[in-house]
């Protein structure tokens, strides 16, 4: 693979795809390799979004896919033991973790994993296979209208992914856990695929994590379908910790129809390059949603959240909260675009983004954007950007607390109200104290992988 | 235990304490009066730490050190405590752990084992009945939502906890009704002892009733104008801070 340096990157991939489409179909499943010529074409049309795409305006997205990176599409054979080298730092909770490793299922001699009240997870390449009539139903519906060509580019090229199918009425206490691992001898990109369904009335709680395990560059171009059913109860948590050499981009989609529940949490702790696009269509009435992300950059990461609540039925609720420190020289953007169709009257909408920088040279560009098409709602919208508050700082040192400490106060005081609003309690304490690490600095970017690569 | 000697201080090249002399010794309670603007709450603040003044002459010894040497939370664990006049709001940091990790940094400076928390809850439960402040306020965060009355309470109840060597109270009975004030004064004369000192600064006589201070210390302008026992209040409520000015004129 050479370096795209003479050609755009829309030919880079088109050449990519053509070169390698059979042996992108023969490690995949016939329904999403149903979905490969379309994107193709929607690729070249779309374009990557680069230099004046407004929706990544900050984000140098050129240089992130430019990157000299092997890209594989045969299933790959891993020559070592995951389970030695790895063991996740969140779980507490009980069920072991569904693992994806450079993109694929990591098939521990189980196709699926069944859990009580029926609910299925496993391989979406197999499920597309062995559970057509769902993931037909809902594979590429609603990523499928995207404007944006990395997500075209995800559905030209995923093989495979996670599938999580929770049937009418299930409930679901602990979480099912995905650890998201990139391992490699040279640097690599890769591009899952998830689907989770929750049917009516059901209960689905996942928790993802991404870990690099090699210090080589890896980038991550992945989409997430998310469908709730009538009434269902979604809560999503992701735990981002990658190294600074790592590149990852999700785009998440989350289908809601009338009187779901849907809680999404990103953690951004480490990362080189991170862009989280949240996508949320209210398709029912009475659906409510809770977007909200805690990002605590460093050194010279890019962090770049970006949500869009789409409004599309009456008496809706949606909330946005996204809360950042950020430190050194690192960069940060936030947008929140909320769209109110013309018939949904009774929205409740709000957002509110909120940062914190610690030196002169850290920057955020915090953007609202509200599109308000009804005439009876209520929207709101608030951005800050401030420092350490030194009264207050003062306060604490006057009472013994050292200056360090004092300011770990504080910062750990401003993240957490972004983490109580994860709905698992086991899981909120562990993040509680994954934050703490972070923020006096114990938790190292690999700090739970026995190679130390850092 | 205090020896303050000629101590200027400016803030953005004004100055605002023009050559303050004060000694207080163990045991002792002193009060500072003064009129608004007089710089009694920056010499607090001074005392304290707070790093947004420029010193620009004079000395202040505590237990014969170095005072302005020391960062605010090294004076803390010297036993030197400010209770504020204005404190502030710590949204998200909760007054169990706040207090805890701050008793536990002094304790590790003075080389005692932490609290473990049932001696901690033990210790917050005797200092609460003493000051009369309720637990709801206890569970809070540092000072969120508390009333005026309510933040300066907290003050004192902090000071019952960490119980001080050298306690300065800025302004603690300004805003306080009379029941309040009693609780105030009685947190301060609970924890009188022969090794401990008080310094009071207050506007008004009020506080002094409950107070009894063993010196009073007029402030105006900038410098200590008159010094004197408990009657010096009394007279200065009478005659009213237009007797010191032309007083200090004569000076």
């Amino acid at each position: 693979m050479s370096t795209i340096t003479n050609i755009s990157l829309e030919e880079h991939f088109l050449d990519l795809y053509r070169k390698n489409s059979s042996d992108i179909a023969d490690n995949s499943a016939p329904l999403m390799n149903s979905f490969r010529e379309n994107a193709i074409a929607r690729l070249e049309e779309l374009k990557f979004p680069l230099n004046g795409n407004e929706a990544y305006k900050y984000a140098d997205i050129g240089s992130v896919f430019k990157q000299d990176l092997v890209k594989t599409f045969a299933s790959q054979k891993i020559s070592f033991n995951i389970r030695e080298i790895f063991h996740c730092d969140v779980p507490d909770l009980n069920t072991e973790p569904l693992l994806l490793v450079n993109g694929r299922f990591y098939n521990n001699g189980l196709k699926y994993k069944k859990l009580p009240g029926g609910i299925i997870a496993g391989s979406l390449l197999q499920a597309a296979n062995d559970y057509p009539e769902i993931v037909e139903k809902h594979y590429g519906r609603y990523a499928g209208e995207s404007e944006d060509g990395l997500v075209a580019l995800n559905t030209a090229f995923a093989q495979d992914g996670i599938f999580i199918y929770a049937p009418p009425g299930a409930r679901m206490e602990e979480p099912v856990q995905i650890v998201n691992i990139m391992i490699s001898e040279k640097g690599l990109m890769a591009q899952h695929r998830n689907l989770f369904v929750a049917a009516e009335g059901a209960e689905l709680n996942v928790v993802i994590c991404d870990h690099t395990l090699s210090a080589h560059s890896f980038l991550t171009n992945s989409v997430n379908e998310v469908y709730a059913g009538k009434g269902s109860q979604v809560n999503l948590t992701k735990i981002q910790n990658e190294h600074n050499g790592s590149s990852q981009i999700t785009h998440s989609y989350y289908h809601q129809e009338g009187d779901s529940n849907l809680v999404s949490n990103i953690i951004s702790l480490h990362g080189g390059f991170i862009r989280n696009n949240v996508n949320v269509k209210l398709n029912g009435e009475h659906a409510e949603n809770h977007s909200t992300g805690l990002y605590l950059s460093d050194q010279g990461q890019y962090i770049d959240n970006f949500v869009f609540i789409d409004h599309a039925s009456p008496n809706c609720f949606s909330n946005q909260l996204y809360k950042g420190v950020l430190d050194d020289t690192a960069r940060g953007a936030f947008t929140g675009r909320i769209l109110v169709r013309r018939d949904a009257q009774k929205t409740n909408a709000y957002q509110s983004n909120n940062n914190m920088l610690l030196t002169n040279n850290a920057k955020i560009y915090s953007r609202p954007q509200l599109e308000i098409y009804a005439d009876d709602v209520k929207c709101s919208h608030g951005s800050t950007v401030g420092q350490l508050d030194e009264n207050a700082l003062f306060y604490l040192r006057s009472r013994g607390i050292n200056y360090r400490e004092a300011r770990l106060m504080m910062m750990f005081a401003f993240a957490h109200d972004v983490i109580q609003n994860i709905k698992v309690m086991s899981l909120r304490n562990r993040i509680d104290d994954l934050v703490n690490k972070r923020l006096r600095g114990e938790l190292s970017r690999c700090n739970n992988c026995s190679l130390q690569c850092g | 235990m205090l020896v303050i000697k000629n101590l200027r201080v400016s803030i953005d090249n004004q100055e605002i304490l023009k050559g303050i002399d004060l000694e207080v010794n163990a045991g002792e309670v002193h009060a500072i009066m003064g009129p608004n603007g007089s710089g009694k709450s920056t010499l607090a603040s001074v005392l304290a730490g707070r790093d947004l003044y420029q010193i620009t002459s004079g000395k202040v010894l505590y237990k014969g050190e170095d005072l302005l040497e020391k960062s605010p939370e090294e004076r803390a664990k010297e036993g030197l405590f400010l209770g504020f006049q204005y404190p502030i709001e710590i949204p998200g940091v909760s007054m169990a752990n706040f207090m805890r990790t701050a008793m536990n940094e002094i304790r590790k400076y003075k080389g005692l084992e932490p609290l473990t928390s049932s001696e901690f809850l033990k210790k917050m439960r005797e200092k609460k009945d003493l000051i009369e402040i309720s637990s709801s306020l206890t569970n809070r965060s540092v000072n969120e939502g508390f009333s005026g009355g309510e933040k300066k309470k907290n003050e004192i109840f902090q000071m019952a906890m960490f119980e001080p060597e050298l306690a300065i109270l800025d302004e603690t009975d300004s805003g306080l009704d009379i029941d309040a004030l009693r609780i105030v004064a009685r947190g301060v004369n609970n924890m009188k002892s022969p090794l401990n000192s008080t310094i009071v600064i207050t506007h008004y006589q009020r506080l002094l009733e409950y107070i009894v201070p063993d010196f009073v210390h007029v402030l105006y302008n900038g410098r200590i104008v008159k010094s004197g026992g408990k009657d010096l209040a009394l007279l200065l409520e009478e005659k009213g801070y237009e007797w010191v000015r032309s007083e200090s004129v004569n000076m």
